[in-house]
Order: structure tokens, then C-alpha cells, then sequence
């Protein structure tokens, strides 16, 4: 291997880490906040990526529907249960967010010619219907068990893989997709080849991660957030109920999922099911950082990142394995180094 | 509003607490059950507007239960009415968002924040519901505690336990609660410590809080109350206006300890 090479294997394990470690932070507020292991992330990036490839084929997303399915029960649960209490209001919101945003933007996706859009329009309205869907699934799957052990959790979650996972191919086919970039030109950096793409990636992902520092930083939204992943009852007294967190928290993680499904469908090919490998990397990255902290977990993704650019050269058939051996040793030092602690329940 | 205030929503028989004007909280029969086994069984309190109201008893008798059922944190039977409305069922965010506000016993502060994260997000109900006042509340909690200004960055983790004690107290506050609900206070902290959140205790009642506050130091807590309850095993076996109840018999032999009233006296 010469110096070029390792140059571009080094931006190809940049460009991933950034992804696996977006990932990764939304795995670790996940966890943190519902104690939920979001084992589905790696969907959210599937979803993002071939709803805006669906979009750009000129076909409506048939993602769309599904979010239009679950806002139907969302509001059939707690329309109903507003309209109960007597709340009017509350129950005209609820119906407002679940039942006429989803239609609404259902029939957008119907009437436009959403192919011809410009691309930054195109990727709006993927996120768009994507992102609510996180917020949705806490309703309907984690809400009602919110107190249960990690364990139900975790089965819950993996239940919700399996179910996006048939759906995808469903709505998707078994084809993979590959979306245009998102500009075409590209930098010179020395002997390297630094393409608009890879670019984005790097670009987009650090502000987001600016973006997040600050959001749980400096708004009473984002420590509230924080508080609740410190202490639930102390948070619950204040009166950020644990529902909203959890929603506010699968909003986020959605939200990241579905973008970074969107900025790496130009640089690999997406299949129904390959976000589970893609969101276990950002899985094997947060267990580096012990599902806890989110500066161990991004510099881990950085690891997995370049780790698995440089097995693909020297043992591509392995890729997979190695990275995904990693997480041994770290399991080893993290089982050496901290005592066993029962779960509270 | 000031009539539906005013008029018992519990329609009462006989009030208890008959000095209480404008009930702010009228609770009803509440019983809590844990399993078969009822750790509250048929409580009835009244805290009036402005009144401090305590609730004595030893270790174990239901008083923290009792404050759980009241916030919503635990499921119970009977009648909450707070503010001139009943709870059917009381929620916590809903309890928080009408200004009823609970300092638990365990405090239950965000470790690992600081000082003022913690103060602020005693202000995220009112905030969430627009009102975006916590600067100035924040400033008039520091008033109250300069300690805790003192402190704003420190972790609340790393506080002493009186510091600790305020700061769940300055976060409760910076929701401006019309009740408050101060679960053992006093615990575990030291005399001179103990004498500042009862000095505090009487100040917010200048401001126009109410209280409702369970105590094991009885003493301390008679001394400052309007009207106190005595729960034994789950039920009210004693009340009255605080210092009669601090005149009786009973009351000092199993709370105050002989010629308790004397000390009491002797140490304010």
C-alpha cells in the first residue's frame, strides 16, 4: 500500500465514521433517555435514502402511507382519549399533527410533480415524511411499556427491525438504489481526490453535531432531555413527563437516521435492508462509548469508520467481520474495568 | 374563577382544617395500596391558601405516600381537589403545569448539571406553557438563597446536603407552585442547617405559598405550622390547630419527648 491509497481509504473511513457517528449519538440519547436500544436506526437510514430515490423516480413514496397509518392510530389512542377528558383542544391537535399533516402531505406528494422538484425540496419532503414516523413508533410501541425492563425494550425493538425491514421491501422492492449527488464537483487536496459528496457528508455532520451540543446545551428543551436521562422521577416532578421525552428523543434519532440515509444514498448503494448493517456500526461505535458517553461514541465511529476503509483493502472479505470483532476487546476492557450494576426496576 | 376558588368542589361535609379559607388543596379519603398491603387508608387533609400545613407521624406511617398520591406519582383511590378543581385521576405534568410543586425526600436533583440547569428546569412546565419569565425567577430564588448564586456552575452533585436541600427547593420555586409540598425537609442535615430551611419555610409563607410539609422533626415543624396532622399507620389518628397540638399530651409523649414544648421554646 502507498501513501495515495491510504490517503483515499482514510477519507473513505472519515466519510462513514461521520455517518456511523451520527448514528452512534442518536443510539446513545436514545438509550439514555428511553432506555430503549434503538436497534431500527439503521431503517430510518434506509428509509431516507430510498424515499428520496422512490421520489426522484416520479413515483409517489409509498412511505408516505405507512405515516399516514401509524398518525390514523396515534389519533384513534389519544384523540380519543383527549375527547374523553373533555380536552377539545388537545384532541384537535392531536388530530391536526397525526391525521391532517400525513394526509396532507400525502396528497402534496400526489398532486407534485415531486420528480422535477430541486434536489433541496426533494430531500425536505423525505425528511419530512420520515422524520414524524420516530416520534410515532414512541407513541404506539414504547409509550404504553415505558416503564418495562431494558430487555422488553430491547425485544420491542428488535420486533420493529424485523417489521421495517418486510415493509421496506414492500415499498421499495428488492433493487437497490442509488441517488444523484448532490453537487458534482470536487477538490484537489494534494495527490487526494476529495469529491462534492464526501464533502457534504463531512460538512453536514458536524454542524449537525454543533447543532445537537447546542440544542442540549444552551435550550431548556435539550436539558430537559438531559435531565431526564440523569434523573427520571426529579425530571417527571418538573413536569417533562416522560412521553414527551421520549417523542422529542425518536424525533432526534429519526431525524438522524433519515439524514444520513439521505447524504450517503449518493455514495452507496441502499437496499431495503441495509440499513441493519449500517446502524450496527453506529451500534458496535456507541458501545465504545459505553451507550453513555457521546464523545467516546463519535471517536469510536471514527475507529469503525477507518477501521473497516482499511479491511476492505487488505481483507475485503472480512470487512464485516472485523469491525464487527472490535467489539470484543472493548467488551472485555469495559467488563474489566467497571463493576456489574443490577437494574433498578 | 375567584367563586369556583372559593366553593368546596369536594362538597365536604365538614372541613377539617374549618381555619383554612379558600381550600387550595382538599384531599378526600385517599387510600394508596402497595400489593394487598394499604400504606394510606381514607386520608383527609385541607391546606388552606396561605396556610402552612404539616403532616407529622413516624418513620413508615404513609407521609411520603401520601404526598405521591397527591402529585400523581402514585396511583390511589379517592379525591383530590387542588386550585378548585378535581383531579379524578392526578397526573404529575398536569399537577406541575396547575402549580403544585412536591421537593421529594430523595431531593431528586440532575447530578451531573449545574446549579442553575437545575434551577432553570424547575421552570420548564411554565415555560412550555409560554411563559418565559424563569431570568427574573431565577434572580428572585438567588435573593432567597445567595448560597446557591454562589454556586450557579458548580455540579449539584458535588453540594453539600443542606446546598442540595436548597437547590430542590430554589427548583420547585422556579416554577412558582401555589403549593408546595415539602417532603422531610430537615433530614439528614445538621442543626444550623435545619433552622435555615424552616426560616425559609416561614419566608415563603410571607410571600403567599402555601405549604403542606411532612416531618419527622416534629418539633420544628409544629413550631411553624398553622394546623397539623398526625398520620399513624397509614391514617389521620390525630388533628388540630399546630400549637394546641403541640400542647398535647399525646403528642408530646410520642413526638416532642417530655417537656418537649419547653426546649422547643428554649431554642428559637
Amino acid at each position: 500500500m502507498d501513501f495515495s491509497i491510504a490517503l483515499i481509504l482514510g477519507q473513505d473511513g472519515i466519510t462513514n465514521g461521520a455517518i456511523y457517528a451520527l448514528l452512534a449519538l442518536a443510539l446513545v440519547l436514545v438509550f439514555a433517555v428511553t432506555r430503549v436500544i434503538f436497534i431500527q436506526q439503521g431503517e430510518f437510514v434506509a428509509y431516507g435514502a430510498l424515499t428520496l430515490a422512490m421520489m426522484q423516480s416520479g413515483a409517489t413514496p409509498a412511505t408516505v402511507w405507512l405515516l399516514v397509518a401509524m398518525g390514523v392510530l396515534v389519533t384513534a389512542l389519544d384523540g380519543a382519549k383527549a375527547l374523553k377528558a373533555g380536552q377539545g383542544r388537545r384532541a384537535a391537535g392531536v388530530a391536526g399533527w397525526n391525521l391532517a399533516y400525513p394526509l396532507a402531505l400525502a396528497g402534496l406528494l400526489g398532486a407534485l410533480p415531486a420528480n422535477e422538484l430541486p434536489l433541496a425540496l426533494q430531500v425536505v419532503l423525505t425528511l419530512a415524511i420520515v422524520v414524524p414516523m420516530g416520534p410515532m413508533m414512541y407513541r404506539l410501541m414504547y409509550q404504553p411499556i415505558a416503564s418495562a425492563p431494558v430487555l422488553i425494550l430491547l425485544i420491542v425493538s428488535v420486533a420493529l427491525h424485523i417489521a421495517m425491514v418486510g415493509l421496506g421491501l414492500l415499498f421499495f422492492g428488492a433493487e437497490g438504489q442509488r441517488t444523484p449527488s448532490f453537487s458534482d464537483a470536487s477538490f484537489e487536496l494534494g495527490p487526494l481526490m476529495v469529491s462534492g459528496q464526501t464533502l457534504w457528508v463531512l460538512v453536514v455532520s458536524v454542524l449537525l453535531i454543533v447543532g445537537l451540543y447546542q440544542f442540549f446545551e444552551r435550550t431548556l428543551y435539550g436539558k430537559a432531555l438531559r435531565a431526564t436521562a440523569i434523573n427520571r422521577v426529579g425530571a417527571q416532578l418538573m413536569g417533562i413527563s416522560p412521553a414527551l421525552a421520549g417523542k422529542l428523543t425518536f424525533f432526534l434519532a429519526a431525524f438522524i437516521g433519515a439524514l444520513s440515509g439521505v447524504l450517503i444514498a449518493p455514495i452507496t448503494t441502499i437496499y431495503y435492508d441495509t440499513g441493519f448493517l449500517i446502524g450496527l456500526k453506529g451500534f458496535v461505535a456507541a458501545i465504545i462509548g459505553g451507550l453513555a458517553s457521546y464523545p467516546l461514541a463519535a471517536a469510536g465511529a471514527l475507529v469503525v469508520g477507518l477501521l473497516e476503509a482499511f479491511a476492505s483493502f487488505w481483507a475485503s472479505a472480512y470487512k464485516e467481520v472485523i469491525v464487527f470483532t472490535l467489539i470484543i476487546p472493548v467488551l472485555l476492557w469495559r467488563s474489566l474495568r467497571s463493576h456489574h450494576v443490577e437494574e433498578e426496576e | 374563577m375567584t367563586q369556583q376558588t372559593q366553593a368546596s368542589p369536594l362538597n365536604a361535609s365538614a372541613p377539617s382544617n374549618a381555619g383554612a379559607k379558600n381550600p387550595v388543596l382538599e384531599v378526600k379519603d385517599l387510600s394508596v395500596s402497595y400489593g394487598k398491603v394499604e400504606a394510606l387508608t381514607n386520608a383527609s387533609i385541607t391546606v388552606g391558601e396561605g396556610q402552612i400545613v404539616t403532616v407529622i407521624g413516624p418513620n413508615g406511617a404513609g407521609k411520603t405516600t401520601m404526598l405521591s398520591a397527591i402529585m400523581g406519582v402514585l396511583g390511589s383511590k379517592g379525591r383530590v381537589a387542588f386550585d378548585g378543581t378535581l383531579e379524578v385521576v392526578p397526573e404529575v405534568e398536569r399537577m406541575v403545569a396547575r402549580g403544585m410543586n412536591l421537593v421529594p425526600e430523595k431531593r431528586e436533583l440532575f447530578g451531573e448539571m449545574s446549579v442553575e440547569d437545575n434551577l432553570v428546569l424547575g421552570a420548564f412546565q411554565r415555560y412550555r406553557m409560554g411563559k418565559r419569565d424563569h431570568a427574573q425567577t431565577l434572580e428572585e430564588v438567588y435573593a432567597l438563597f445567595p448560597r446557591l448564586k454562589e454556586r450557579r456552575d458548580q455540579h449539584a452533585g458535588t453540594m453539600s446536603g443542606g446546598e442540595r436541600q436548597m437547590l430542590a427547593v430554589g427548583r420547585a420555586l422556579m416554577a412558582k407552585p401555589k403549593l408546595l409540598m415539602l417532603d422531610e425537609p430537615s433530614l439528614g442535615l445538621a442543626p444550623l442547617i435545619v433552622r435555615e430551611i424552616f426560616r425559609i419555610i416561614s419566608e415563603l409563607r410571607r410571600r403567599g405559598v402555601s405549604i403542606l410539609l411532612v416531618e419527622q422533626n416534629a418539633r420544628a415543624a409544629l413550631q411553624v405550622a398553622d394546623y397539623a396532622y398526625v398520620l399513624e399507620t397509614g391514617q389521620i389518628a390525630m388533628q388540630g390547630p399546630a400549637h394546641e397540638l403541640a400542647d398535647d399530651p399525646r403528642v408530646i409523649e410520642a413526638y416532642l419527648g417530655f417537656g418537649g414544648k419547653h426546649q422547643a421554646m428554649l431554642s428559637t
